[in-house]
């Protein structure tokens, strides 16, 4: 089940990065991202656990990774 | 948590204070058997948690063998207060000449232990106290400064005692100070305290509750007594409420969303931070609501605990709202337990706004929370609201 709070994008050509992508499966505290052979994965039911800390913001590429509040709709 | 009366005193006698000889026993034949490694007449008692074991007929004299086998078959099926025995202790019956009153317990208003001692043990210090003043003596001592017997002298010596009889106390009074500080105990009682026909001192009768927060602890002790930790020795044995309760507060360590325990009313109650959920749950009784539980959330719970909490509790049938409420909150993040508690009302199938009946946690990252709340139209109040007026709005609600 996608977040009811909190959903996370990240941009098509930096998801499939490896190296990136286990930058952010490191940083995030609550195990949002998680990194696959094909680049990183979105752990669905990890997303409304978001403390919005911006770790992964600030692993990635500037711009490649937006936190989406969804109660801000 | 509460120890069993063989339970103290095997602690006591690991302190060398003074004791009778005795054993647990677990049928007659043991009974019978025990009787004849003690030297005289002996006494049996049921090994319960709750007092009131002499008015229910559970604590026997016998003369012989016999007699100590024909008691051990008449105490074990007696239910005290609910309880059933675990087992019988029996013990030499000693000669009194006077009884004394001990115990340590937490003062909670002087945030120190204080000593109570009484010149008349063996009856109901209450009673002693409201008769006997001067025959009682409370004495506060520190938890951090080194304890000295003085203390335990001068508290003794205030209700009269002196000579030879404060000489022995002082000793098993000092002693039993030091127990209550190293097993973080809430309780640390020796009722009676009995002054024999030949001048010696012994325990007949001991009380100990330790901190169940200390188990952990002291859990090299609590093996050597036997205690599993599966043992929770609360008053009663928990409801599969409490039980699931316990398991949603297990399955992740981040925060606490638990301590759960069943009532009987209709207000779910989650509700926590800093002795919060003490005052809520009053709060709530006091404006004639009627909670369904009580419960304990705080160090940041994550969004799935509480979210399961919050389920666990509108699962309990009878029960429509809940009232989630905490203290000014700093390390429990507002937005978190909201997010919790609303997904928990949408995935039980209820409607935020309709199910909540009042959101009041003030605190860190409450802007972010309350922009949830408006979302989902949940009516919320921020630390302009005190507590005891939030949960007046919520059993208005219940109306």
């Amino acid at each position: 089940m996608a977040g009811l709070f909190i959903d996370i994008k990240v941009a098509a050509e930096v998801a499939k990065n490896p190296e990136t992508a286990r930058k952010l499966e490191e940083v995030c505290p609550v195990g949002i991202f998680a990194a696959r052979e094909s680049g990183v994965e979105i752990v669905d039911d990890n997303l409304d656990e978001c403390t919005l800390c911006d770790l992964c913001l600030e692993a990635a590429p500037s711009g490649s990774v937006e936190i989406i509040k969804l109660y801000e709709a | 948590m509460r120890f069993y009366e063989y339970e103290a005193k095997a602690l006591f006698r690991k302190h060398r204070l003074p004791l009778g000889a005795g054993e647990v026993v677990n049928s007659a034949d043991e009974a019978r058997a025990a009787f004849g490694r003690l030297a005289g007449p002996a006494v049996l008692k049921s090994q319960v948690l709750s007092g009131g074991r002499m008015k229910a007929g559970a604590v026997k004299f016998a003369d012989s063998a016999d007699e100590a086998a024909a008691h051990f078959d008449a105490i074990l099926p007696i239910v005290v207060k609910g309880e059933s025995a675990r087992s019988i202790l029996i013990e030499e019956k000693s000669p009194v000449a006077q009884e004394y009153f001990v115990a340590i317990t937490w003062d909670g208003r002087r945030k120190q232990p204080v000593l109570v001692f009484s010149d008349m043990g063996g009856i109901d210090i209450e009673e002693v106290a409201e008769k006997h003043p001067d025959h009682v003596s409370k004495t506060h001592f520190s938890s951090i400064l080194p304890l000295t017997p003085r203390i335990a002298k001068e508290a003794i010596g205030a209700t009269g005692v002196g000579g030879s009889a404060l000489n022995k106390l002082t000793p098993i009074v000092f002693e039993l100070m030091k127990i209550f500080l190293e097993y973080d105990l809430t309780l640390a009682e020796i009722n009676p305290l009995a002054r024999l026909e030949n001048g010696q001192f012994i325990v007949l009768d001991g009380h100990i509750d330790m901190e169940a927060e200390a188990r952990g602890e002291h859990k090299a002790l609590l093996d050597e007594l036997g205690i599993g930790d599966d043992e929770t020795r609360q008053a009663r044995p928990p409801t599969e409420f409490e039980l699931a309760g316990a398991r949603v507060n297990a399955v992740d360590h981040r925060g606490v969303a638990g301590n759960v325990v069943e009532f009987d009313g209709n207000l779910g109650l989650v509700i926590g931070a800093g002795g919060g959920s003490l005052t809520l749950f009053d709060a709530v009784r006091k404006h004639g609501g009627k909670p369904a539980n009580y419960c304990e959330i705080g160090g940041n719970p994550s969004v799935g605990k509480a979210k399961e909490l919050t389920k666990l509790i509108l699962s309990k049938p009878g029960v429509e709202k809940i009232a989630v409420m905490m203290n000014v909150v700093s390390n429990t993040r507002v937005d978190i337990v909201a997010r919790g508690v609303v997904k928990g009302c949408i995935e039980a199938g209820k409607d935020p706004a309709e199910t909540i009946a009042i959101f009041r946690i003030p605190g860190a990252w409450e802007d972010e929370g309350f922009k949830i709340l408006e979302k989902y139209g949940v009516e919320y109040c921020d630390r302009s609201v005190s507590m005891y007026d939030a949960a007046g709005r919520a059993v208005a609600k219940m109306a």
